[in-house]
């Protein structure tokens, strides 16, 4: 098992990042009125971990038996029949689901869910709740029309099956939605919170981790503890003891997006721009998304520029990365960036030395 | 299991105005309707304005004080943008109900002849949707009366809305906001602290909803003393100190700082377009700019908040925002 499953705290006391949404959490338990929730915040940040502790805190510990399915679901609409196959992750007492696997039929899934959960309500036997509860992750990805179709169901069926929504960019679930729930922001930790986990973990794996490496792993993490958990895991394999002056190893793809951040500031002609162009299709075919690639490829640059050139590459990349949302080939865009931001350099280049 | 039940009841609900001439702020659309309401003569009505203004609750006051709860469940339909409302609707369901006669009375209420149909939401209808209910609404308006709320009265197609009787509801003005909020609070036995009316007013813009939804949220999760900072948190409000601090890192002459004070802001959670909302107003307020820089930075603002809406990525949006008035505040641009 991966340190970061291994280590998850999975009660709301035992958090250690947290404590404060932890504590009102239990407080609303407690009251026995559990609203529909939504948990937003950056990835890494510890959503999950809560969302999980606080199922374990209604239901008890029967909720962590998950049974992994995959279901075919079978919808009658006014004008055809839909079939379709989606996977939850689900105990006695709740249902956890993406929806926005299916794509475009999601409103039919997510209403037909909460309906067969509406139908089947657990019996109300001494410690066990009136209500089930449903897990909708990425609801940011959840379609417009969905989240519409669910505004009248939250309220209609939160008698039998209570909404536990999960997101990383709040502004893409509509105000309705939002206005229904109680929202929790969740802010990704700050380096010290980073580097008391990665001891507090290091001491539990008995290996000793000294403070140099920590305080490099957290900074090389960007406040996210999976990653900095998954770096920490990955020092351990290279090397045993761990040392002060051991590298932090970064993922293959964020080297080789170093690289080709290197490749365009050495060369700025045609003939590199198609060199660059292959090693792009090379991470796209990976799997790497576009706009991670952008990102990255952006901070990469900054690094190594000047103040001048630093607010062209900024202004460029959130332009093409608006329209590699808006189009359809990633690679047009990117490939577009790096040959507009070429032309600056060179520009530049040619004004400061001639 | 009842108990719980209207514990966890939203206030929004609870605290609905029962009868019209409890509706909040909205005199003449009141004093209107309580006439009509006396002489138990409706037209056809239209309701448009800002959310949060009342319309829904004036229409379900004013099916209330019409027919009674008994009678209102047959005599009332309520359809809203989560009802499946394509033409196919319009055609089976609104038509059936339309043409429905009315039966008894019931003792106690007026009861006119007729029935209601309340269509909340109405602009989100489509277009063909609209279009076939003209002539229904025409060839029933003897035994059913149609109730239209939206929020942009521009999206209601000519004929329908020259059919209606209209009414602009408008947003609530702080005190009788506080009026009701204060209202509420004596009857759950909460007590605000400090400046927490003040915010409550700020954050919700004179959406009477979003305040008690506010409030009932920050209620829930820290108990029945209420203070500003929980009402911001709870709204998901951006803190003055993020902007202040985003500002002045726009004012230091690097750009390592706004990358760090961004990248910063990201990380904290806070939802992009929320800061740019905020950094907005806090341009405006900023004195010794000229208007032109004021003019540069807002339209990068509305840029960004564009492509937020487009699904573009938060932090190159907002680095981007950054980038511009920082060489806007150094005078470079």
């Amino acid at each position: 098992m991966l340190w970061v499953d291994k280590h998850r705290p999975r009660k709301l006391d035992k958090l250690i990042l947290h404590k404060d949404i932890g504590a009102n959490l239990k407080k609303l338990v407690e009251v026995g009125d559990c609203p529909h929730t939504l948990f937003y915040g950056p990835p890494g940040a510890g959503k999950k971990t809560l969302i999980i502790a606080l199922l374990r805190e209604i239901y008890g510990p029967g909720v962590e038996k998950v049974k992994v399915e995959t279901r075919p679901w079978k919808i009658q609409l006014p004008s055809r029949k839909l079939e379709l196959e989606l996977t939850t992750c689900a105990s006695n007492y709740h249902v956890e689901m993406n929806p926005s696997d299916v794509g475009n039929n999601d409103r039919y899934v997510v209403q037909e869910i909460i309906k067969d959960m509406a139908k089947s309500r657990p019996l109300d036997i001494k410690g066990q709740r009136g209500f089930k509860v449903l897990i909708l992750n990425e609801v940011d990805r959840l379609s417009k029309e969905a989240q519409h179709s669910l505004r009248r169901t939250m309220e209609k069926y939160s008698q039998a099956c209570r909404l536990v929504l999960c997101c990383n960019n709040v502004s893409k679930v509509i105000e309705p939605v939002r206005s229904r729930c109680l929202c929790i922001r969740v802010a990704a930790p700050q380096k010290e919170g980073i580097m008391e986990m990665l001891q507090y973990v290091a001491k539990k794996e008995g290996i000793e981790l000294p403070q140099p490496l920590s305080s490099r792993i957290a900074d090389a993490s960007d406040r996210n503890l999976r990653r900095a958990l998954l770096m920490l895991e990955t020092c351990r394999v290279a090397q045993l003891p761990l040392t002060d002056d051991q590298p932090v190893q970064l993922t293959d793809w964020e080297l080789y997006i170093q690289e080709v951040c290197n490749d365009i500031l050495a060369e700025q002609t045609p003939k590199q721009l198609y060199l660059v162009r292959g090693k792009f299709y090379e991470l796209l075919t990976n799997c790497i998304p576009p706009e991670l690639i952008l990102k990255r490829l952006l901070i990469c640059l900054l690094r190594k520029l000047d103040d001048e050139l630093k607010h062209h590459a900024a202004e460029l990349a959130a332009l093409y990365e608006h329209r590699l949302q808006e189009g359809q080939k990633a690679i047009f865009h990117l490939e577009a960036f790096v040959a507009k931001f070429m032309n600056e350099y060179k520009k530049w280049s040619i004004s400061m030395y001639g | 299991m009842a108990e719980a039940a209207r514990s966890s009841q939203p206030w929004v609900d609870k605290y609905r105005p029962k009868n019209v001439g409890e509706v909040a702020y909205q005199d003449e659309v009141v004093q209107t309707l309580q006439r009509a309401l006396e002489s138990a003569n409706l037209p056809h009505l239209l309701f448009y304005g800002p959310p949060g203004t009342g319309k829904t609750s004036t229409a379900l006051a004013i099916a209330r004080q019409l027919f009674g709860p008994e009678l209102a469940k047959s005599r009332v339909m309520e359809l809203n943008a989560s009802d499946e409302r394509g033409i196919s609707v319009v055609r089976d369901k609104i038509k059936s109900f339309a043409a429905t006669a009315v039966g008894q009375p019931v003792a106690g209420y007026p009861c006119p002849p007729y029935k209601l149909l309340i269509l909340d939401e109405a602009d989100s209808m489509t277009q063909d949707a609209q279009n076939a209910l003209r002539r229904t609404m025409e060839a029933h308006s003897k035994v059913t009366r149609f109730v239209f709320i939206c929020n942009y009265v521009s999206r209601i197609i000519e004929p329908l809305a020259s059919r209606c009787a209209k009414f602009r509801f408008k947003p609530l003005h702080g005190d009788i906001m506080a009026d009701r909020i204060t209202h509420i609070c004596t009857a759950e036995g909460v007590e605000l602290v400090g400046e927490a009316m003040e915010t409550l007013g700020r954050v919700s813009g004179g959406d009477l909803r979003k305040a008690i939804t506010t409030l009932q949220s920050a209620v829930r999760l820290r108990g029945p003393r209420v203070d500003g900072r929980t009402l911001l948190d709870v709204a998901g409000a951006v803190p003055e100190a993020v902007v202040s601090s985003l500002l002045a890192a726009c004012r230091a002459s690097t750009f390592s700082k706004i990358q760090e004070a961004i990248a910063d802001a990201i990380a904290d959670g806070y939802p992009a377009q929320q800061v740019l909302v905020e950094v907005q107003a806090a341009v405006l307020r900023e004195a010794g700019l000229r208007d032109s820089q004021r003019s540069q930075i807002c339209q990068a603002l509305a840029e960004a908040d564009k492509d937020l809406v487009d699904g573009a990525d938060e932090f190159l949006q907002l680095l981007s925002v950054a980038s511009v008035t920082q060489r806007v505040f150094a005078n470079t641009l």
